[in-house]
């Protein structure tokens, strides 16, 4: 299991350093700066055996998170730890930084001490964790107040306690989405994908049962057989009137039920008080590209470059695209550039090797095109410019993998409001990921 | 509220100010004083000083207080036993407390601190709190017997925390359970035999209802504890594979992946007809393609998991190739990664899209990626025949970028290309030519060389190509020399009019001007087999090779098998098992995937038997012991077939001369007269390559070796073990006693020691080196004394040595001279290991052999003794003799006098040959040793006296 856990400054000085094992000494500190902080070329494995000694890291800005073992542990849970770390680090104190570390040291020993013990993960939900580390002392709690608190700790649904009220009970869900695409010169899909979220904020009242449908190919082909209708619940939308999608795979937050959804396919939960990410998805078929990137780059002798880049949106007239940003990288001994664009504003940004065409708002199937001249300094390097792809950033109210969100039904026994009291928003946020076409 | 100013006083005098802070009334001005103290504590400075005071300000109200007072016991108790029982009243205080949560945290602190005394008093008070009333009590208390069993495992046992951990699992909170599965798993771990964690139908179902309700943590734990049961029979091994499934779509990766661990072992029982089998195999897919869109440390760990699980079961991620197309984003270590699984997912289906990305991968910044892109290239087109032709286009449009290190690792695999398609592509041979001067690379230049020497007949200007590289001979690499010898005997063998004056000066380059033994010993065989038969020669180096196969990079299939019981741990992300790298007993265990069981079994399944490869014999599994650098690792992609020219098939003429040569190398070689260069263990394990006699057995080769003698001889009786003698008197090693033997078992020769602490205190870091030897032994792994050794306690160790350390001669030639470490100082002593302990399995000649090679040693070099009293017969002298390795060839019946020829290989491939004379009623032998290095005969007799006599 994890036997120590350090964290660092930029420069390698130790901010944070607890040691849960015996078999980790005082040098293993010192072992990870100089090996790894202070190593001058760049990282070549996030896990790093020195003298026996295991060194798990993450990096947050400029500081570093490290976990220490000398045994065979679960690496993808030590990992998963350090993420956690980081999560519940942020919930209490903001942005993990040297400053926000140094003033909040008590509260982060108090935290390792709470959710790691000796060296094994404890329950880590912020949710819980708040109701008895505080960072104002601990107040004087009556019995039962104590019994709830470790109830909650180790109970089974250690992410909510009980008797929350709220005077309107209401709910948001969010389905964002970020679409990846990877495509030929020539218009070819290498490969497309898109990794989708539900971050579901509820504010309501007690134990809330809550039940949660969407497109889902498997369970529409199920109900169509079993005769059931139901209206696909489709208000806003992108491209094709797809009714179903189809879900590669899917994880859930640990409030989802899995064993219910592996054997019907539900989604029933109660969920977390405040903001969670109810559910992870990955699409890969029926995307719908929201863009099409169409490069031409030319090279006209040895010192002058050519590039046209036109870009096509893909989605229904009527919605607006958002924050569109095209980078078109310049090769390293790029002189000068001359850009004309017909629609926004483009930049060629020496510091970053790039020309950066941003356009604030484009409809749906329209386009627009670039085109930009590269003067190149001659040089003797004899290595070929490596032509990185043309990426593309954008935002799009749907959600190009097709889903929708059918239903997310609320019921609470013992309090009286019923599913209609709930007040439902729902959005779809569909953004780039890693967008890019070679040239 | 801001801490950060606690970091900030650094000023003389500052302990002062702290104690009297420490002791001031005001708790406000106490805590600020606390505080500052564990800042000082996390920077390292030492406040240890200020124990007494601190300990003081235990007794408290406020938790938080509280908190770092326990914090501060934590790092000091240690260095202040007798201060840190002043806290015990407080903590068994506190384990009583109102609140549970000043309970648990009583009981968790006390179990962190690292004192006798302390542990004594921790007892009663855990006993108390495994039985709480409080489940955050209770879960805490579980994880405390942990912590007590790593300080003094008797007391646990003793004061049956065992048994009370055990029902915990059928607790009613899932936390408690989860907790409670970690302990009892990782106490089981360092008592592999007990039967701690008795699973068995019944408490794998608790554990499985555990499951769907503990925290995500808490199923890690269930998980990795499930992955150790081995179910009764296919039925139920599905049933539990039925309940573990949802767990793939939890949000934690670590769960997804300790799921998939359990799913791919307990598959191995499920008949493959079986139509569940069908289902499970989808569902792993989409989970493992999952986990790629993690956060970039994640997908490393995946990554290297399903390099297992992909060379395991291939047919799971077949169509998934493109999700391991590389990001231009991605970091190194996860671009390397998934190259790796691009080469091993390439099929004859998806090869034109590969290729098309390792092709954009070889233009990319990064030396290393494009090095292993260009490197992946040549490997698709030995794995997909299909392809070649496609794969040697790629290549020769990137050899035409120039880029430097693009052409030097392209001509590499086109090398291998030619071993394995020959006489199709040597059409691109001219290009490649046309590169030779931008190598400088040896493993680029060895490759060009071999290129040139092996199509030597099509290439024109072939001997100026290598006369070129015969200019700056000396400064080549080792590598490049041996590839340029071989290169131009080739040349020679094909064109003998022109170049024998070439082939004269490499041959003299190689034999007289260099001091590298390989070089050498290849350099004289070369000689005397142009001058003695030029057929032979021909049929030697003009031989036909092997065809190269693409499963080289493969690993070996025990080692998968136990690595993929370790999925998702360390070990899988290493390659290695656990033993390489963790210390101690812990882990050491080795997994094994469970056989399939007979039941469900379908008669026409042909592969059943190999893919329940776990039920093979109990053969330990080779390990791969390098602790070298991974990435290292994994870019040294499996080039060693054809470094060499590949050894030469036997032939009887040949076989002579090999051994002449060889004697003649070691000869001198004893002499001393090159003393211990590094190079030459290596030189000594290469050489008996040659031999054909020794082909198929590697220098001191494990069991194989045994099982290949089996069919002639039959098992061996166990080799002679000198007994143990007193090595180090403790009065010269302050405390420490040392005393040992030297054994060979199952072929890897063991140094086994028995420690002694004789001392009144306790002994840590023990460590073990060899002065350079005679035979290059050295310790092939450290000293494994794992707890600290306490006053009068005794240890025995055996420690593995291997014969491939510096080598020195040493008077007398058995001389060891050995330093041993601890935490007191240094020691040295020696001591002298029988030389049986080198004789190797393989060390039993051809007849014909012998007696060529008999005849061949000069009479010089005969040495006679006598052993007296001995009263074996002839027959039983055999036999005991080959338990040690020494092995009779023949024997002969003379005048009632039986005649026992015998053959011996030391490990550095030195043969010794005998003639043992024994007179039936004559207790007294006479035995004759004849050997091209006369000087070991002495040690041998030795052991003919001691096997004899024993």
């Amino acid at each position: 299991m994890i036997g120590g856990l350090f964290i660092y400054n930029h420069k390698g000085e130790v901010l944070i350093s607890r040691v849960y094992r015996d078999d980790i000494g005082r040098n293993a500190v010192d072992a990870f700066r100089v090996n790894v902080i202070h190593a001058r070329q760049q990282v070549r494995s996030p896990v790093t055996n020195i003298a026996r000694t295991s060194f798990f890291h993450v990096k947050r800005s400029n500081i570093w998170l490290a976990a220490v073992t000398k045994q065979n542990v679960n690496a993808a849970m030590v990992f998963e730890f350090l993420y956690k770390m980081c999560d519940v680090m942020t919930a209490y104190f903001g942005k993990i930084s040297e400053e926000n570390i140094k003033n909040n040291f008590v509260l982060i020993y108090e935290l390792l001490d709470e959710i790691l013990d000796f060296g094994y993960p404890q329950n880590s939900e912020t949710g819980a964790l708040k109701t008895f580390i505080t960072q104002t002392g601990i107040k004087s709690q009556s019995k039962e107040e104590q019994s709830q608190i470790t109830s909650q700790v180790t109970g089974q649904i250690g992410w909510r306690r009980e008797g929350i009220k709220y005077r309107r009970n209401e709910l948001f869900l969010d389905v964002l989405e970020s679409v990846n695409l990877l495509m030929s010169p020539q218009g070819q899909v290498l490969s497309a994908h898109v990794s989708g979220r539900v971050v579901m904020k509820s504010y309501l009242s007690g134990m809330p049962e809550c039940k949660f449908g969407m497109n889902d190919k498997i369970v529409i082909d199920k109900q169509g057989k079993g005769g059931a209708t139901e209206e696909a619940a489709g208000k806003s939308g992108g491209g094709g009137g797809k009714q179903s999608i189809a879900i590669d795979d899917c994880t859930f937050h640990q409030c989802v039920r899995l064993s219910k959804f592996d054997a019907e396919r539900s989604i029933s939960f109660i969920p977390p008080d405040g903001e969670c990410e109810l559910m992870r998805y990955r699409t890969t078929k029926d995307i719908i590209l929201p863009f099409r990137v169409i490069p031409l780059v030319r090279e006209v002798g040895r010192t002058k470059l050519e590039v046209k880049v036109v870009i096509k949106s893909n989605f229904k007239p009527s919605l607006l695209a958002q924050k569109i940003e095209v980078r078109i990288p310049t090769p390293l001994n790029t002189s000068g550039v001359q850009v004309i664009c017909m629609k926004g504003k483009a930049k060629y940004k020496a510091s970053e090797n790039a020309i950066v065409w941003k356009i604030k708002r484009m409809a749906g199937m329209k386009e627009s095109q670039i085109s930009a001249e590269i003067e190149l300094l001659p040089t003797n390097d004899k290595k070929k410019w490596a032509r990185p792809p043309i990426s593309m950033n954008f935002e799009v109210p749907f959600a190009p993998s097709g889903l929708k969100v059918r239903y997310l039904k609320v019921f609470e026994p013992k309090l009286n409001y019923s599913d209609h009291d709930v007040i439902k928003w729902v959005r779809y946020i569909g953004r780039s990921g890693i967008y890019e076409t070679r040239c | 509220m801001t801490d950060s100013k606690y970091f900030t006083t650094t000023k003389k005098g500052e302990i002062f100010e702290l104690k009297a802070e420490l002791n001031s009334d005001k708790k406000e001005k106490k805590k600020e004083a606390v505080k500052k103290v564990i800042a000082s504590m996390t920077v390292g400075k030492d406040v240890s000083a200020l124990f007494p005071d601190v300990v003081n300000c235990m007794q408290t109200d406020n938790l938080e207080l509280k908190k770092l007072v326990y914090l501060y016991l934590m790092n000091y108790a240690k260095s202040q036993p007798d201060m840190a029982i002043m806290a015990v009243n407080t903590f068994v205080k506190d384990c009583e407390d109102a609140n549970p949560l000043i309970r648990a945290l009583a009981v968790r602190t006390m179990g962190c601190i690292r004192v006798d005394k302390i542990t004594e008093y921790l007892c009663e008070p855990l006993r108390k709190c495994l039985k709480d009333e409080d489940p955050y009590v209770r879960k805490t208390a579980a994880v405390c017997v942990a912590k007590l069993h790593d300080i003094n495992a008797q007391l646990v046992e003793d004061q049956g925390f065992l048994d009370t951990l055990k029902d915990l699992i059928s607790d009613s909170n899932p936390m408690v359970v989860a907790n409670a599965v970690a302990a009892l798993s990782e106490i089981a771990e360092s008592h592999p035999n007990s039967n701690l964690l008795d699973l068995n139908p019944q408490s794998i179902n608790k554990l499985l209802t555990a499951l769907n309700e503990c925290t995500e943590w808490g199923q890690i734990f269930i998980l990795d504890c499930l992955a150790n049961y081995t179910p009764r029979d296919d039925r139920e091994s599905q049933s539990i594979c039925e309940r573990v499934t949802p767990r793939l779509s939890h949000a934690n990766s670590a769960v997804v992946l300790s799921a998939v661990k359990v799913l791919m072992k307990f598959m191995e029982m499920l008949p493959k007809d079986l139509d569940y089998y069908g289902t499970l195999l989808k569902k792993l897919a989409p989970p493992l393609v999952t986990l790629l869109s993690a956060e970039p440390e994640l997908q490393y760990v995946a990554l290297r998991n399903i390099n297992l699980i992909v060379q395991k079961r291939p047919e799971i991620l077949k169509h998934e190739m493109k999700v391991f197309f590389v990001k231009y984003n991605d970091p190194i270590y996860v671009k390397l990664e998934k190259l790796d699984i691009m080469i091993r997912l390439a099929s004859q289906a998806n090869i034109a899209q590969v290729l098309a990305e390792l092709k954009e991968y070889a233009t990319e910044v990064d030396v290393d990626f494009v090095r292993k892109a260009v490197r992946a290239i040549g490997r698709c087109a030995i794995k997909v025949e299909q392809s070649a032709e496609r794969c040697v286009s790629t290549l020769l449009d990137l050899i035409q970028t120039k880029v430097n290190y693009v052409v030097q690792e392209a001509i590499v695999v086109i090398k291998d290309i030619f071993r394995k398609y020959p006489n199709k592509y040597e059409s691109v041979i001219a290009t490649l030519c046309e590169n030779l001067d931008s190598l400088d690379e040896p493993e680029a230049r060895a490759a060009m060389i071999w290129i040139v020497g092996e199509y030597a007949e099509r290439i024109d200007n072939a001997d100026e190509l290598l006369e070129s590289f015969l200019e700056g001979f000396h400064d080549e690499s080792t590598q490049v020399q041996l590839q340029l010898l071989t290169a131009i005997v080739k040349l020679f063998l094909k064109k003998p009019t022109e170049t024998q004056e070439l082939v004269q000066q490499v041959l003299s380059l190689a034999t007289q001007d260099s001091d590298n033994p390989d070089l050498r010993d290849r350099g004289y065989i070369y000689w005397r087999l142009l001058s003695t038969d030029p057929v032979a020669a021909k049929e030697v180096v003009l031989a036909e090779k092997p065809l190269i196969s693409e499963e080289t990079d493969l690993i070996e299939p025990t080692l998968l098998e136990e690595l993929i019981c370790h999925i998702g741990t360390l070990a899988s992300v290493y390659h290695k098992p656990p033993s390489a790298f963790v210390e101690g007993s812990r882990g050491v265990m080795h997994k094994r995937l469970p056989a399939r069981t007979g039941s469900g079994e379908s008669t026409e399944s042909p592969d059943v038997g190999t893919a329940a490869g776990g039920s093979a014999p109990e053969a330990a599994p080779s390990i791969i012991p390098s602790q070298g650098d991974l990435l290292g690792d994994l870019l040294n992609l499996d080039m060693a077939p054809p470094t060499t020219s590949g050894p030469p098939p036997p032939t009887t003429g040949m076989q002579m001369g090999g051994m002449d040569l060889l004697g003649g190398g070691l000869d001198s070689l004893l002499g001393g007269d090159l003393g211990g260069s590094p190079a030459m263990g290596a030189g000594f394990g290469a050489a008996p390559a040659v031999m054909p006699a020794s082909l198929n057995a590697p220098v001191g080769g494990g069991l194989g070796d045994l099982f290949d003698l089996g069919g002639g001889v039959g098992m061996p009786m166990g080799a002679y073990i000198p007994p143990k003698i007193v090595w180090l008197p403790a009065m010269k090693a302050k405390g420490l006693e040392i005393s040992g033997t030297f054994a060979r078992r199952a072929g890897v020769i063991q140094m086994e020691l028995i420690l002694t602490n004789k001392a009144m205190s306790i002994m840590t870091d023990f460590a073990i080196q060899f002065n350079r030897n005679s035979f290059g032994l050295a310790p092939a792994g450290p000293l494994q004394v794992l707890t600290p050794l306490g006053p009068n306690q005794t240890i025995e160790v055996s420690l593995p040595l291997s014969t491939v350390g510096p080598v020195m001669k040493m008077d007398p030639l058995n001389n060891l001279q050995v330093a041993v470490k601890n935490n007191i100082d240094v020691f040295y002593f020696s001591c002298q290991y029988p030389i049986s302990m080198l004789f190797v399995e393989d060390g039993k000649m051809e007849r014909q052999v012998f007696l060529a090679t008999w005849k061949d040693i000069p009479n010089d070099n005969e040495s006679q003794f006598q052993i007296k009293d001995c009263h074996l017969n002839s027959d039983a002298a055999s036999s005991k003799l080959q338990g040690s390795n020494i092995f009779t060839i023949a024997k002969r019946t003379v005048e009632g006098q039986d005649m026992l020829y015998m053959s011996i290989k030391l490990s550095n491939g030195i043969w010794v040959l005998a003639e043992l004379r024994v007179q039936a009623g004559n207790p007294n032998y006479t035995i004759s040793l004849k050997c091209r290095a006369p000087e070991v005969s002495q040690c041998v007799f030795q052991c003919y006296e001691a096997v004899l006599k024993n």
